[in-house]
């Protein structure tokens, strides 16, 4: 019987955060990375149910600890999501590539010479609608 | 083992399958509502594991706020942004790529194997209750100070949300 079993909601909860943090170092989009990051946090739920289901004295405790998690991740995609939106009205886009404005980069070199990146880089955001 | 616990392992696979097919498409597919919906997927199966695990309300409160609130949230975020044409996400196939599934691999094939030999110790089990009452009344006296912070973190988080939004665009 795996349903009764500790160690099978452990490793499904190991495969989420694993997930999670692959989206998070791979993906390109806002967004993107702000889902992985949901996957991440819905996996540490599950890990604190499951040790509450079979480990804890107390069994009321676990579910406590996970709506307070549920609530962080609620907060945490508000915020992420407003965000969004800011970055939208001040640079007309979202790709997380072209927001390079704090980069030190100078203007008559070529771009990309004097780091390590090898990204294709866009013009500078917003001078397209001056 | 009956015919009713065979239904039931069954059911707690699809679900364990929803959970990680659900995942592996949210952060392998390149269009990004094809990746709120993978998450979506994920997120059922989950709760369908609460379930499994005892709680019914965290299995309800999970569809509520993961599957009711936060997707409808992203959703909204990712029409903001582009147009139809456009919601696929570009160079997906980046860099990271070589790094990042070895580095995946090797973490899930240590946490299996440290989820494998740890040795759990059984639990002296007084009276276990799963109820609602109980995880109600650990909310209100126990954990009150949990409570009403994580209830100021979402005020101010929606505050902050709104006045982030509304901040006047810098003129260019």
């Amino acid at each position: 019987m795996l349903s009764q079993d500790l160690k099978t909601y452990l490793v499904v909860a190991a495969l989420l955060l694993i997930i999670g943090v692959y989206g998070v170092v791979q993906r390109r989009s806002f967004i993107g990375m702000l889902i992985s990051a949901e996957l991440i946090l819905a996996g540490a739920g599950l890990n604190f149910m499951a040790f509450n289901r079979f480990l804890a004295p107390e069994p009321a405790v676990g579910q406590v600890f996970t709506l307070i998690i549920m609530g962080i991740a609620a907060a945490e995609t508000a915020i992420g999501v407003s965000f969004i939106l800011a970055v939208y009205r001040q640079f007309r886009t979202i790709d997380p590539i072209q927001l390079n404005e704090l980069q030190e980069s100078i203007p008559g070199q070529t771009p990309g010479a004097d780091d390590d990146t090898v990204m294709p880089r866009g013009e500078e955001p917003g001078d397209q609608d001056i | 083992m009956s015919w009713a616990d065979i239904f039931l392992e069954a059911v707690f696979y699809v679900f364990v399958l929803l959970t990680v097919f659900g995942g592996l498409l949210a952060v392998r597919t390149q269009i990004l509502m094809y990746t709120v919906l993978g998450a979506a997927v994920a997120f059922l199966g989950v709760a369908g594991l609460f379930m499994f695990l005892g709680s019914l309300f965290l299995s309800m409160m999970q569809i509520l706020i993961y599957l009711g609130a936060i997707c409808i949230v992203l959703v909204f975020g990712i029409m903001v942004g582009h147009t139809p044409r456009q919601v696929a996400e570009q160079g997906i196939r980046g860099q990271n790529l070589l790094l990042a599934v070895p580095a995946c691999f090797a973490a899930i094939v240590l946490l299996r194997s440290a989820v494998g030999r740890t040795v759990w110790p059984p639990v002296p089990v007084a009276e276990r209750d799963f109820s609602l009452y109980a995880v109600g009344e650990k909310l209100l006296e126990q954990y009150g100070l949990a409570f009403e912070l994580i209830s100021v973190l979402l005020l101010i988080s929606i505050i902050g949300a709104i006045v982030v939004v509304t901040v006047k665009e810098d003129p260019r």
